[in-house]
């Protein structure tokens, strides 16, 4: 089999002091939906952190196309073609929903105004919204803003860190249905998720993680229906 | 006529020289309020550096002088104040390589920097001391009022007199000018959203690919751009002397404190709040209310609520009024 587009693979590090990965792998195919789940403290976002590069991995080498990219910082992977989207302020609050498009594409040196109409087609409200003040969205405006920050370097992986932490339901469903939608432009995902079973319903890639390990690897279909997953992390 | 002799002698005696000394608080202000936002902490260092400026832009304009240079009616002084602002840009810089950059380096706290500043403060000082010495220094040349008290009265036939000196009128619109560019650099320029964005938000900016070590330096440069401004602006108009500067620190804070720290609005704002304020509690309001009382009434006290000598006195009076009931100001600052 051909080697994944973005791979961690074998990663092993934490914040210094112990070890929070531990030979932990983690891979998205071109234009896949990957979903990173498992119990609190299981060590997801730092999966996540750890492919993105904002902490050291001991052991362990992410590539991203075949090439190695375990030594860039984070800035230089966004340089490279990643995007990334924090859990919690992932917008700038004080600047206008515009505004904060631009500095998302404060790398590119060329013409943005065709990505940002691409965005503003994804999220139809951003447009009605553009010279609002990003602070002062609903939470789920906020995460569209912050996805479509992402977006704006043109990436061709986005990973997110759970893009739907504290919205609603409906909210919820409909972020789901924008992330699909990048995603068949060609745009590989990956992202944590706390709400696991929508979160696999649409995945094609799932990783269950416990304490720091693999500990399920499989489409989201045969995870959801894996007896063993549902019982342990999806409450049955 | 009595109405309008009370109008012309308050503008006279209050409004002018207050929108005057806010203007010039408000440049100052704008510097801090920057600093706040990009560097965050208090720039303790801002009032003596404003007269290290001003320091450099009397030399310059001595300089120039002494060259036979001038700009009649306006004074030599705006000519130098490029030159000003040459040398106190470079030495921010120079501070922020020798001193903040560590810090930075190593993430202090804010406290820390504050007393960094605290360090630079006395040195610049020292160094402005070295050139100016103590004393005051004058430097305002060229025509020293647009319209005088008589010639006011001669054209209007009022009792009351109202004079227009040249360094307040330049002050104002000066500082409008000043406040405009700023205005539009910020939020039209890439550099200046750049700037916005690493205040809202410095690890998003940071993953956006905003370089924090160039937003710092543009920083540098604008305050040093307002310093200038506000230092020789302040200077032209009530004369240089080193100890005022330093002085001037509690009503710029108390601007930008009142305005929302970290807001370019708040802090002029904040600025013009504290002028009038200052100019108005310490002001005799005996004459003005003696126009507009009836016949009989008039006011047999000055009227004054506090001596002149005591107008810091409200400046902090409004600084601890800010912090204990609306720390974060009018405009929704960041919190000290």
């Amino acid at each position: 089999m051909a080697e994944p587009f973005l791979i961690g693979e074998a990663m092993t590090g934490g914040y210094g002091g112990a070890d929070i990965l531990h030979s932990c792998t983690i891979a998205v195919e071109k234009g896949e939906i990957a979903v990173i789940v498992g119990p609190n403290g299981a060590g997801k976002s730092t999966a996540m952190k750890a492919v993105f590069g904002m902490l050291r991995i001991r052991e362990g080498k992410v590539r991203l196309n075949g090439e190695d990219i375990t030594a860039l910082s984070p800035q230089a992977r966004v340089g490279k073609g990643m995007g990334f989207v924090p859990q919690t302020n992932n917008i700038f609050p004080s600047m206008s929903v515009e505004e904060n498009l631009e500095m998302g594409a404060f790398i590119r040196t060329d013409d943005i105004s065709e990505t940002r109409e691409q965005i503003f087609d994804l999220f139809p409200i951003l447009r009605d919204k553009r010279r609002q003040a990003a602070g002062e969205l609903s939470g789920g405006q906020r995460q569209q803003v912050a996805v479509g920050r992402a977006l704006m370097t043109k990436p061709k992986v986005l990973m997110l860190d759970e893009p739907t932490a504290g919205v609603s339901p409906i909210v919820m469903d409909e972020l789901f249905d924008r992330i699909i939608e990048i995603a068949r432009t060609g745009i590989s995902i990956l992202m944590v998720e706390q709400n696991a079973r929508q979160a696999l319903n649409i995945a094609d890639k799932g990783y269950v993680l416990v304490q720091g390990e693999n500990r399920y690897t499989d489409t989201g279909q045969a995870l959801l229906a894996d007896p063993e997953v549902r019982k342990s992390f999806l409450g049955g | 006529m009595e109405p309008l002799n009370a109008l012309v002698s308050v503008s006279n005696f209050m409004l002018i020289p207050a929108l005057a000394y806010g203007s010039q608080l408000a440049l100052g202000a704008l510097g801090i309020t920057l600093i706040f936002s990009i560097l965050r902490f208090a720039h303790f260092a801002h009032g003596d550096t404003m007269a290290l400026g001003t320091a450099a832009v009397i030399g310059g304009t001595l300089f120039l002088q002494a060259r036979g240079a001038s700009i009649d009616p306006l004074p030599t002084a705006l000519l130098a104040i490029p030159f000003g602002i040459l040398i106190m840009a470079a030495y921010m810089l120079v501070t922020d390589r020798l001193v903040y950059r560590y810090y930075r380096r190593v993430k202090a706290k804010p406290m820390i920097f504050v007393m960094a500043s605290l360090g630079v403060m006395f040195v610049t000082n020292g160094v402005t001391r070295l050139f100016m010495g103590t004393g005051e220094t004058r430097f305002e040349d060229g025509q020293r009022f647009i319209f005088t008290v008589r010639e006011f009265r001669e054209f209007t036939g009022l009792a009351e007199g109202l004079a227009l000196r040249s360094s307040q009128a330049i002050t104002i619109i000066v500082a409008l000018i000043a406040m405009g560019v700023l205005f539009w650099f910020l939020n039209r320029t890439r550099a200046g959203k750049s700037m916005r964005a690493y205040s809202d938000n410095e690890d998003l900016a940071l993953l956006s690919g905003i370089n924090p070590e160039r937003v710092v330096t543009i920083t540098w440069v604008i305050t040093a751009i307002l310093l200038v401004l506000a230092g020789t602006l302040y200077g032209l108009d009530k004369g240089f002397r080193p100890f005022n500067y330093f002085q001037l620190l509690l009503p710029m804070f108390a601007a930008a404190i009142l305005g929302g720290l970290g807001s370019p609005l708040g802090a002029i704002v904040g600025a013009y709040v504290v002028a009038f304020a200052e100019l108005g509690i310490t002001f005799a309001w005996r004459r003005v209310l003696s126009y507009l009382a009836p016949e009989g009434m008039e006011p047999s006290s000055m009227m004054q609520l506090l001596p002149v000598d005591y107008k810091f006195a409200v400046t902090f009076a409004i600084l601890v009024i800010v912090l204990l009931f609306r720390p974060t100001g009018i405009f929704k600052g960041k919190v000290i």
